[in-house]
């Protein structure tokens, strides 16, 4: 013990910055400058979508048929589709549409695959494997046809409930959501089975901690960082599922032009109006990417076993 | 390795049953009669109703349904299209041939981008090759299918005007012309649909060449003196394999969106489209035996990738 204490006490001399966690962790995120630029990139789409429809005020249904199909000018920035309406407002109006529709899946799909995740890895035996059985299937089901298929059944009642474009958004953050959830529960359930057996767990537990308290505020906390990386992903992949959706005509009615939307519209258009397709397609394309690079960055970040 | 089969065999009907539970649940949820047609129709007396129904088993308890359902599916009574008036299971058989087809010729497309590039990544790691090799992958792997399409079309059939974008499975020329033309109206499906799965594979292979390139066996043939191409096939490739082989199976139910959504682009008639035209004409029968034929494509696709893994890995089929 004396002879660790010189050692300590120059180390002590030295200035030594000491980080929060959540310090450390944004430290380690600007390392990766792809993802740090990309983060930038998603801050200025996100801020066009939500600010840009109060500076460019065009309607996004004012038919102009002295001005159809034009390619970009002063007037119209992203050019005009076959009825003239400007494009660059209903980009702006549907960029709001898709990224509410990503972040409510993603919500979705994160509640349920943490709850699926953490009943699994706190209870062993049947309850476990059966609900790791139901993951298992549920990640070779189909999706894309599955999600197809509940559209054409459940897309009317929906529609009389929540009115028409309630409805769809409704089905739509309910099927992308349902679909997402696999690999959320399929790492908390992991990161439980190692974090439970942990001393500070142990302690809680003798502490007389009731069992919701030690998932709540001692296991589920250390266990956020793959499921925010996760989570990251998934608003990624429920963009795709959308546009994609919208793309084959079975999304988004054509009053609220989603980019998917969007494209499915300009498809039929190619040789005349390339505009049209391109401006939202690399909407897509970017706003995909930069979440792709922002979630790569943060595993860097929040899942210290992965740093090299 | 027979036993191996058999009980995988075994563990994949289970899930098959859960699918066909799952589909059933669906049709059974949804809302809306069968009969809503007939119970408006003041021409069919309620009686008779009430007759059909019982006479097609839709008041027996949903269990007896369920089976009744699965019954019929099993021996391959589909029904009949409600726009085409042909057998669901006809109607099928034309068009897996060419899903398959697609599918199978981009996975081989996929598998030659993505083995080299993945494992030059890793053998050496954050170089300038790595770097842009990751940083192309992580774009293309952002790229959504239709939205490839959408632009080859413009670069190749509009602008350069090289490759027809409209998949005809009638070609009136014969012989060599033919196949040069099947090929040719192939090239940007198979090419869209490769891309895609080609990136999101290189990342996988780098990562896995990357954990077993540092193990002991790595260095000790190496410091056998083997030359460095024959380390990597033999003793890193087959071992990164293993870990490859069932992330490419769990992204088999990707894989088939990408192949609906590339069918849709060119007009392939694959099964892909003929769900999506089901769905525009509201043809019940026809959208389940499709749904459950992407299913059971699904499961054997990982029955596949599960006896790969016991062929590549003997440990797992000891087990």
């Amino acid at each position: 013990m004396d002879s660790s204490t010189p050692a300590s006490r120059s180390a002590d001399t030295r200035p030594v910055r000491v980080l929060s966690p959540w310090g450390e962790a944004w430290r380690r995120f600007r390392r990766h400058r792809m993802a740090t630029a990309s983060l930038g990139v998603l801050g200025l789409l996100v801020a066009a979508v939500v600010l840009g429809p109060l500076a460019w005020r065009v309607p996004i249904d004012a038919i102009d048929f002295s001005a159809t199909t034009q390619g970009p000018s002063a007037a119209h920035p992203f050019g005009t589709d076959d009825l003239g309406q400007d494009l660059l407002a209903r980009m702006l109006y549907g960029g709001r549409i898709s990224l509410a529709v990503a972040l409510a899946a993603m919500a979705m799909a994160v509640l349920v695959g943490v709850t699926v995740g953490a009943l699994a890895g706190i209870s062993k035996g049947p309850v476990d494997a059966a609900l790791m059985w139901l993951t298992d299937l549920f990640l070779s089901l189909p999706q894309l046809p599955l999600l197809l298929l509940l559209i054409y059944l459940f897309r009317e009642p929906l529609k009389a409930v929540f009115g028409p474009e309630g409805g769809v958004f409704v089905l739509i953050v309910l099927v992308i959501g349902c679909f997402g959830w696999m690999q959320v529960a399929r790492l908390v359930r992991a990161q439980f089975f190692s974090l439970r057996e942990k001393e500070f767990v142990e302690a809680a537990r003798a502490l007389g901690a009731t069992p919701l308290r030690v998932v709540w505020r001692h296991i589920l906390p250390n266990a956020l960082g793959p499921v925010i990386v996760a989570g990251t992903i998934n608003v990624a992949a429920a963009i795709i599922a959308e546009s994609t959706l919208s793309f084959l005509g079975l999304g988004f009615p054509p009053d609220i032009p989603t980019w998917g939307r969007l494209l499915f519209d300009s498809k039929d258009h190619l040789d005349i109006a390339a505009h049209w397709a391109l401006f939202p397609g690399a909407a897509i394309f970017l706003t995909v990417m930069a979440i792709n690079f922002v979630g790569d960055g943060l595993r860097d970040a929040l899942d210290p076993r992965r740093v090299m | 390795m027979g036993g191996f089969i058999l009980r995988r065999l075994a563990l994949a009907l289970p899930s098959l049953l859960g699918i066909s539970v799952v589909l059933f649940t669906v049709l059974a949820l949804a809302p809306g009669d069968p009969f809503a047609e007939l119970a408006t129709n003041s021409n069919v007396p309620p009686e008779v109703r009430v007759h059909l129904r019982a006479s097609l088993g839709l008041d027996d308890p949903v269990a007896l349904r369920y089976l009744h359902w699965l019954w019929a599916l099993l021996h391959g009574d589909w029904g009949f299209s409600f726009i085409s008036r042909i057998d669901v299971t006809t109607l099928i058989w034309q068009r897996v041939p060419v899903t398959l087809g697609l599918i199978g010729s981009s996975q081989l497309l996929a598998l030659a981008i993505a083995l080299p590039v993945g494992t030059l990544s890793a053998v050496r790691p954050y170089s300038w090759f790595d770097r842009i090799a990751s940083t192309i992958a992580l774009a293309g792997f952002s790229l959504p299918t239709f939205f490839t399409g959408i632009l080859l079309i413009l670069v190749f059939s509009i602008k350069l005007d090289w490759l027809p974008f409209v998949y005809r499975s009638d070609v009136e020329m014969t012989g060599w012309r033919a196949v040069v033309e099947h090929v040719r109206q192939a090239i940007m499906p198979v090419v869209v649909l490769g891309l895609f799965q080609g990136a999101g594979w290189t990342r996988y292979v780098r990562s896995a060449v990357l954990d077993v390139i540092r193990l002991d066996h790595v260095t000790t043939a190496r410091s056998k003196g083997l030359p460095e191409h024959r380390v990597i096939t033999r003793h890193v490739l087959r071992n990164a394999l293993i870990p490859v082989v069932t992330l490419v199976a769990l992204q088999m139910p990707t894989v088939f969106g990408g192949a609906i959504v590339t069918e849709q682009i060119f007009r392939i008639p694959g099964i892909g489209s003929l769900l999506i035209d089901a769905i525009l004409r509201n043809d019940t029968p026809v959208i389940m035996g499709v749904t459950f034929v992407f299913s059971v494509l699904v499961i054997v696709f990982n029955l596949v990738a599960d006896l790969l893994y016991g062929l590549l890995d003997p440990r797992i089929a000891l087990r």
